[in-house]
């Protein structure tokens, strides 16, 4: 069996698999609970400011009949006093000295508070921090969480602040409520900080009854923003740890990071580590299904890993990352089309539809006389010569297999973009474009 | 019909005889729709739709389900198929349109019946009406039946302004929708909601009338402008074997009706029972008298598995119930004093194949058996209506040799320009059934409104929803 022990800047866990910090780490009665099911750690609820919650605090996206898809909340940081939860987190981490048991703190913007919750956290022997600068709903409008967050200043002002007196491994976690969040990541990196995590949940609001005319979550009659996770953002998460891990700086200071966003299984968690996370946390899976659903992260990702021949978490970190790249340095000589299996077509011509109301009109119906039957259906016969090779008629098809896209060589020179407009910028004027096209071979249907 | 939801566990002995004659599937909830309408592919060109004799827009109707506009998907059923409440539950759909579901191919086809039948519910439960009767043309129509083809041809004409009057000779309109179909697979009320729902269309429908004896063919053909015939066929024919007459002899089609009209515990039934014939209504003969109580039934059918005429999961739903097969046995004497006391059969084996294709029985000699029995319920077709067919041939209308009434594919047309005809009375080919029934009504009244309003019987079909001649409601 595959080893699925990290080392995370320090921070030792028998798998990469930790739950994030939200209610399913409220208490040491869940957290030890988790570590049993088989949980590598757990970030701790964000203690700190005192705190008052209101309900409803969740709101999600069901889809065709499959529930939380999204799942968005407005639960604060914990509310339990923060005597208590130091109390816990030592008695926890007393109990499961192998687990990484790392702890979120959030409070009001001085350098004495922060400094303060240092040490009462790492008097508690657990094993690191993670600095909440992401929280997008009540705590930012008290100048906490994602407000300190969206700001890269204050990002590594406040990383400044708590490295100056932490002993112990820091994170910083991101918000994505940001244009950019290479910038606040390098400025957490710039204030010292251990490692980063991303991403904290993506302003939201979920829905509005159709009955009665209220927000969902209604909060008394009212509503509004709020932080929306699960496997609907799984995308976006990607794309946003993607952009940290290939950001050069980043590279360089070779800070670990902790994936967060949508996952909830062990192939969510190997796309995460294949783009540069070292662990990854998860949350809304778990609100949903429970602790349990661990056993099949380490399972399925254990498996595959024996199947692949990896030894190890770390020979599998950022293996993709080279293979981030940017419109300008793709091959504009790369071809394909797509080709329908006719064995495997059930014939519900998805795909003729798909291109032609919203493709290149190249997939015809066709009697193909296939099968000897009277009153045959029409099959999808693709025109080659006329295929853009945009792949949208095998993503809507239904089937696994049937319509794949096939790499064909046309002739058209294998330039990027930035090369041809370096080698020939005059093509940025269309009748020198349409030029180009000719001499390459390159026919716009 | 396909695996369901919710799983049915049936068990006789803990049921009472009224729970035994609830409709057999329960109803979808609103979960069980949704998951399930949302697991259809929405196909371009759906081969469902093709397959649907009234070629209903299944998708569109199963898509809109989808979105909770449950009510846009029971107008997009009616506007097909305005008894689509009964043909979710009675059409044959695994022969048409689920048995051409393209998940069918791989895994289980989409329950298109059922959300039809969810659909179709939710318009009844909550009253709603969907079309209203055209603008007055002028024209007067007379329907000669109000069962399926009848109702449909009613409805059509009168949304297209007609003025219709429907001639029922029962108690009842519906026709086998309302006396002919077991109460466990479509409860009475829902196909006399359909019946309310054409007579609001403004369609008369005068029940207790007989055509022939109460009012003629001819007083008809001079009082309207034309003449639709639905009616059906008749009673099931004599057996032709000694003993026919005794007490406990029934006509299947008779016992069926009494189900659904009379109270259960009123209905007459035997212990051990003899059912003859391998067709649909025998079926349902069968499974309802074993509901009712009979300790054992028998399917006496003088051919073998392959060639019964029910649909195959008739058959399977037959067995299920506790219903016996005996293939390749010929009754030929019941006997008993004054009332059954069993089947006197024969042994057959099977020959070479006759004019309908299927290998012909051939008796065994010598291999006559007493099969004891108190009732025989007879279930082997239906005759023809003779007299109508020859009240009608005199003014031209013509017959086939087994005695359907001859009329054009397209347009339901006799070989009288005035007469119409659809449902069972014209089936010479294909499977009789309440979908087939309804789109001749539909044919019909199409052929009908091109004739006399449009004044082009050979002009390609004009839809009423472009003329505007209906309101949507």
């Amino acid at each position: 069996m595959a080893n699925l022990e990290i080392n995370f800047c320090g921070i030792k866990s028998p798998n990469p698999f930790w739950l994030a910090s939200a209610p399913p780490t409220n208490s040491a009665y869940q957290v030890q609970k988790a570590f049993e099911q088989g949980w590598g750690g757990a970030v701790w609820k964000t203690v700190g400011a005192p705190v008052l919650n209101v309900c409803n605090r969740y709101g999600t996206m069901d889809y065709r009949g499959s529930k939380v898809i999204g799942l968005n909340n407005v639960e604060l940081i914990s509310d339990r006093s923060l005597e208590v939860n130091l109390k816990e987190i030592r008695e926890t981490k007393r109990n499961f000295p192998n687990h990484a048991v790392i702890v979120s703190v959030m409070v009001e913007s001085t350098k004495d508070a922060w400094q303060q919750i240092v040490r009462q956290v790492e008097d508690t022997g657990a094993d690191g921090l993670e600095l909440n600068f992401g929280c997008p709903h009540g705590m930012s409008e008290r100048g906490m969480g994602s407000a300190m967050g969206q700001v890269p200043e204050y990002t590594q002002m406040v990383t400044e602040w708590v490295m100056a007196s932490a002993t112990k491994p820091v994170i910083v976690k991101l918000t994505p409520n940001v244009t950019d969040i290479v910038q606040p990541a390098r400025a957490a990196v710039a204030g010292g900080a251990s490692a980063l995590s991303l991403i904290n949940t993506i302003n939201s609001v979920m829905g509005v009854d159709l009955d009665t005319f209220e927000i969902s979550p209604n909060i008394g009659g009212k509503g509004g923003h709020g932080g929306y996770a699960g496997p609907a953002v799984k995308p976006i998460a990607l794309h946003l740890v993607s952009s940290v891990a290939s950001n050069p700086e980043i590279q360089r200071s070779g800070v670990p990071i902790s994936g967060i966003g949508g996952i909830e299984t062990w192939q969510d968690a190997l796309e995460f580590i294949l783009l540069g996370s070292t662990s990854v946390q998860v949350c809304t899976a778990v609100m949903h299904w429970g602790f349990r659903i661990v056993e099949d992260m380490i399972d399925g990702l254990s498996n595959w890993m024996d199947d692949k021949g990896f030894k190890s978490i770390h020979e599998l970190v950022g293996k993709s990352v080279r293979r981030i790249s940017s419109f300008g340095d793709f091959d504009l000589g790369f071809q394909t089309v797509a080709r329908v299996d006719h064995q495997k077509c059930i014939q519900c011509n998805l795909c003729y539809i798909a291109c032609n109301d919203s493709a290149h009109q190249c997939i015809d119906l066709k009697d193909l006389k296939l099968t000897g039957v009277a009153n045959e259906r029409l099959w999808p016969v693709v025109r080659e010569e006329d295929c853009a090779g945009c792949d949208l008629c095998s993503k809507v098809c239904p089937v696994d297999d049937c319509i794949t896209m096939v790499e064909v060589n046309t002739g058209r020179p294998h330039i990027t973009w930035n090369e041809l407009v370096k080698s020939t910028p005059e093509v940025l004027e269309w009748d020198k474009m349409e030029e180009y096209r000719r001499r390459a071979k390159i026919k716009i249907h | 019909m396909v695996e369901h939801y919710k799983p049915v566990k049936y068990k006789a002995w803990e049921l009472t005889l009224e729970e035994r004659f609830k409709e057999y599937y329960p109803p979808l909830s609103e979960r069980e729709a949704c998951l399930e309408a949302n697991r259809c592919l929405y196909c371009y060109d759906a081969p469902c739709m093709v397959a649907c004799p009234t070629h209903i827009d299944i998708p569109t109707f199963i898509k809109k389900i989808a979105t909770g506009n449950v009510k846009g998907s029971a107008r997009a059923i009616l506007e097909s198929n305005l008894l689509g409440a009964t043909c979710a539950r009675v059409c044959p759909v695994e022969e048409l349109c689920e048995g051409s579901c393209v998940l069918g191919v791989d895994h289980k086809p989409i329950m298109i019946g059922r959300l039809q039948r969810y659909a179709t519910d939710h318009a009844r439960q909550h009253n709603m009406t969907f079309f209203s009767q055209g603008e007055p043309n002028g024209f007067k129509i007379a329907i000669i039946g109000a069962g399926p083809a009848g109702l449909s041809c009613a409805g059509e004409l009168s949304k297209l302004g007609f003025s219709v009057t429907c001639f029922e000779k029962s108690k009842l309109a519906g026709g086998l929708d309302t006396y002919g179909i077991v109460v466990f697979r479509e409860p009475v009320e829902v196909s006399l909601s359909e019946v309310k729902a054409i007579e609001e269309l403004g369609a008369t429908i005068k029940t207790g009338v007989s055509v022939g004896t109460d009012i003629t063919v001819a007083d008809l053909l001079s009082n309207y402008d034309a003449l639709f015939v639905a009616i059906g066929l008749g009673a099931v024919p004599q057996m032709g074997i000694p003993g026919e007459d005794l007490h406990g002899v029934v006509d299947g089609l008779d016992f069926i009706s009494q189900t659904k009209t009379s109270p259960l515990r009123e209905i007459k039934f035997g212990r051990r029972v003899a059912v003859v014939g391998a067709g649909n209504t025998a079926i349902d003969c069968a499974t309802i008298v074993r509901r009712l109580g009979a300790e054992r039934v028998m399917m006496i059918y003088r051919r073998s598995e392959a060639e019964m005429p029910c649909y195959h999961f008739e058959y399977e739903f037959a067995l299920r119930e506790g219903v016996s097969f005996m293939f390749l046995t010929q009754p030929i004497e019941v006997f008993g004093e004054g009332s059954v006391a069993g089947l006197k059969c024969m042994r057959m084996d099977l020959g070479l194949p006759d004019a309908s294709g299927r290998r012909s029985p051939v008796p065994i000699a010598g291999s006559e058996f007493l099969l004891p029995c108190d009732m025989v319920i007879k279930a082997i077709g239906q005759e023809k209506h003779v007299h109508m067919l020859d009240e009608l041939a005199k003014f031209g209308v013509s017959a086939t040799s087994k005695g359907y009434i001859e009329v054009d594919d397209v347009t339901k047309r006799t070989a009288n320009p005035k007469i119409f005809a659809g449902g069972d009375c014209i089936r010479s080919k294909g499977e009789a059934s309440t979908v087939m029934a309804v789109q001749d009504g539909k044919l019909a009244a199409k052929a009908i409104f091109q004739q006399f309003v449009l004044g082009t019987a050979g002009r390609a079909p004009v839809l009423p929803a472009a003329r505007g001649l209906h309101k949507h409601g």
